[in-house]
């Protein structure tokens, strides 16, 4: 077993076994969440803080269960965004936090980098909830657990990866997760919503679904941001379901055995049939959500050990002085 | 003294001739150069030894921001012209977009004077194009140019409205007044922190596409053809704005360009993990960008290197990057930052001075820049291959926000003279009387 990052802010510095220790034990945590019984002590006495800079109901809500289901001690601060600038509030708040010996900081905020900004001004470790546009670990880790329950495994698999690819953290860590695991991945959305200089990732990028979709065994649907439908980047909600919404119609250009994933929360008629988000044969949406705890305390409790492990080395140090 | 002082045993070099040679530099009394090669030495003289060392016209810094009035906390004329004299750089040309902007004769006058008595090394101004810096009424650009602007400029901020801009670059023209803009369009790049590409994707960060830059850069040629108004790019950091230049160049347009030294020595890449002192106006380009930007400079094509310093304090740079203050120090920076442009093959010491000092100082009419009788004894003396680490906090600003920091150097300035007048470095020792060429 192989972990050893100090913080969980991406899935770009992450090794591919250190993918797999992760996912090996959020199985084992799946099981976990499925008895009546769901506790395990592996936070034990610890202090769990999620920040969150933007909103949010079903991650803090994952995350704190997830930091509960393992004896953590778990605090949620609402982190107002209005009174002073955001970025002042972030450094001054790390300081406070920090005096405060948390182990875990769980972190969302809407600035891509300023949860690494602020992991260099604590002494705990720091996960990583979404910044800005840049990612999404726990996410990517979650989606890529529901695959591999679902498909087997996790690599030579054809995931194609639809919609506002531009403005999401969500794609990126997939994105990257897949790469790393030896995956084919897709990218389907109207070019307005596609990154510049993308396809230097090692991906194939397609704008229309029935040749992007064509034999995938993976489709990843993604939210479209309401502000961005007002025209600025799509015409309009109904020409964008009409040529990128996923429906049975669509879906039967993939692999017959395709599952169909969201990271939530929908826009049913949107980006996504509601008929087809519902088909028990064909999603997986809400074995995601269940996914999304089990990896979540996989990777505290990853890092509570390296924790540990960092903060007994300098006990003994300091006591050999 | 009365023979005046010989700078002897240098290695000169000469931009103008486009030559380096060993040999000395006499200068009068009144802070000129009298003769410079192997002329001999007159009676009475004070030779000073060079030790072999180079000696070049000293840096006109085109471009650089200083916190007065307005930001004192970041840079004072004092600190920014102490940073200029360890940096070789002997004449600073100030940017207007101070606050207040300097878009009024009664604010020159008054920079004019704190300058005077509080720096080194030499300080001219700029001043705004439009009150304000708003992009709505020229300044009056005519009592500027009395009280001493040496070009126009509202700097980063491009003027939108084109009649506006295309009225004051007429305005200007009848003055022959310089006017530099910046190559940008504003629509494209509002709200952008990165070059729009695989790294800008990576890292998720607002970007911009680098045509912008010659969409702008295309705009301004067109506004200069129609008006035939003096005009000035600062930066020109994308290899597609080039043909663009080269045509305006050909076609007879009064234009010349500049470019940063941050935008030849680094690139997009440099940012890695959020690093807010690389965040720069424009954000750094992809590594083909800036070799096509060296190569233009090696041609003549781009004709000004600056540092187009922006001091930043801690407080502005320790933020998300996209809510980071833009801009980085680069007066003390600037000449090692070159060097290892010499050092990588790319420019010979005579092509980076004549980007340093001589066409800046032609460009704004300054007769500094070069090393030939009748010129100023503006001068610095460095040795190109000096090895050093770089610490921050060991510069003369105020704002320590450099990309260079901890970063391994080549290049440190020996003596800095600003007419004639040693201000900067331990004193030179007296060498033979006997000067031999």
């Amino acid at each position: 077993m192989t972990f050893r990052a100090r913080h969980l802010l991406g899935i770009e510095p992450l090794a591919p076994e250190e993918i797999r220790t992760v996912l090996d034990l959020a199985d084992r945590y799946v099981e976990l969440n499925r008895r009546t019984v769901k506790h395990a002590d592996a936070l034990e006495g610890m202090t769990q803080i999620n920040m969150f800079f933007e909103a949010s109901t079903r991650t803090q809500a994952s995350f704190e269960l997830a930091g509960k289901r393992l004896g953590a001690d778990v605090m949620n601060m609402a982190v107002a965004q209005s009174s002073v600038k955001k970025g002042e509030t972030l450094i001054d708040t790390a300081l406070t936090l920090n005096a405060m010996h948390p182990d875990l900081l769980v972190v969302r905020h809407p600035n891509s980098g300023a949860v690494n900004l602020l992991a260099e001004k604590v002494n705990c470790a720091v996960l990583n909830a979404g910044d800005g546009r840049h990612e999404h670990p726990t996410q990517a880790l979650l989606d890529a657990l529901t695959i591999r329950r679902a498909k087997g495994r996790i690599h030579r698999l054809t995931v194609a990866i639809c919609g506002d690819i531009a403005h999401s953290r969500v794609a990126r860590s997939n994105l990257i997760l897949l790469g790393k695991m030896e995956n084919r991945v897709r990218l389907i959305g109207p070019p307005t919503l596609m990154p510049p200089g993308v396809a230097e990732f090692g991906c194939e990028v397609f704008d229309d679904m029935s040749e992007g979709l064509k034999g995938a065994d993976v489709v990843m649907m993604l939210r479209l941001q309401k502000e961005r439908m007002d025209g600025g980047f799509i015409p309009s909600e109904r020409e964008y379901y009409h040529r990128f919404g996923l429906d049975a119609e669509k879906l039967a250009h993939a692999a017959p055995d395709a599952i169909v994933m969201h990271p939530g929360p929908m826009n049913r008629g949107v980006e996504i049939d509601g008929t087809l988000a519902d088909d028990i044969n064909r999603s997986v949406i809400q074995e995601q959500v269940e996914m999304g705890v089990a990896v979540r305390m996989a990777a505290m409790d990853l890092l509570a050990r390296n924790l540990r492990a960092e903060r007994g080395r300098a006990l003994t140090g300091g006591a050999d002085v | 003294m009365t023979g005046g002082t010989v700078l002897a045993n240098a290695r000169l070099i000469d931009p103008e001739a486009q030559a380096e040679t060993i040999g000395s530099v006499l200068i009068d009394d009144d802070g000129q150069i009298v003769a410079a090669g192997a002329a001999p030495v007159p009676e009475g003289a004070a030779v000073l030894d060079c030790g072999g060392l180079c000696l070049a016209p000293g840096i006109v810094d085109w471009g650089v921001k200083i916190g007065e009035p307005g930001e004192r906390h970041r840079e004072s004329f004092r600190t920014a012209g102490l940073a200029a004299a360890a940096g070789g750089v002997t004449t600073i040309v100030a940017r207007p977009d101070t606050d207040p902007a300097i878009d009024s004769p009664e604010v020159l006058e008054f920079v004019t004077r704190r300058a005077r008595e509080s720096s080194p090394v030499r300080i001219r101004h700029m001043a705004a194009l439009t009150k304000g810096r708003a992009g709505r009424e020229m300044t009056e650009i005519g009592f500027l140019l009395d009280a001493g602007a040496v070009a126009f400029s509202d700097v980063f901020r491009v003027v939108e409205e084109t009649k506006v801009l295309a009225r004051a670059l007429t305005y200007a023209r009848s003055l022959g007044a310089l006017v530099v803009g910046h190559p940008q369009d504003p629509g494209l790049s509002r709200g952008a922190a990165v070059t729009a590409g695989k790294f800008a994707s990576l890292r998720g960060l607002p970007h911009v596409s680098p045509l912008a830059e010659r969409i702008g850069f295309d705009r301004d040629m067109g506004l200069a053809e129609m008006t035939g108004a003096r005009y000035h790019a600062d930066q020109v950091t994308v290899a597609r704005t080039l043909p663009a230049l080269v045509r305006a160049k050909a076609n007879g347009l009064d234009v010349t360009a500049g470019v940063s030294i941050h935008h030849l020595t680094l690139n997009e890449f440099d940012v890695g993990d959020y690093r807010t002192f690389f965040k720069l106006t424009p954000p750094l380009r992809c590594e083909e960008d800036r070799m096509a930007m060296v190569r233009a400079v090696a041609d003549g094509l781009i004709d000004v290197i600056s540092s187009f310093h922006t001091p930043a304090d801690e407080e502005s740079k320790r933020l998300p990057f996209e809510e980071a203050a833009p801009g980085a120090v680069g007066l003390e920076t600037i000449l090692p930052a070159a060097m290892r442009l010499y050092h990588a093959g790319d420019l010979t010491l005579p092509q980076l001075f004549r980007a340093l000092a001589l066409n800046p100082a032609r460009r704004l009419g300054l007769s500094q820049g070069r090393l030939a009788p009748g010129a100023p004894a503006d001068l610095v003396l460095f040795d190109p291959d000096a090895p050093f680490v770089l610490d921050r906090f060991a510069l003369n600003s105020k704002s320590k926000n450099t990309p260079f920091d901890g970063a391994r150097m080549q290049g440190r300035v020996r003596a800095t003279f600003v007419a004639g007048r040693q201000v900067h470095g331990a004193p030179l020792p007296e060498g033979p009387v006997t000067v031999t060429a």
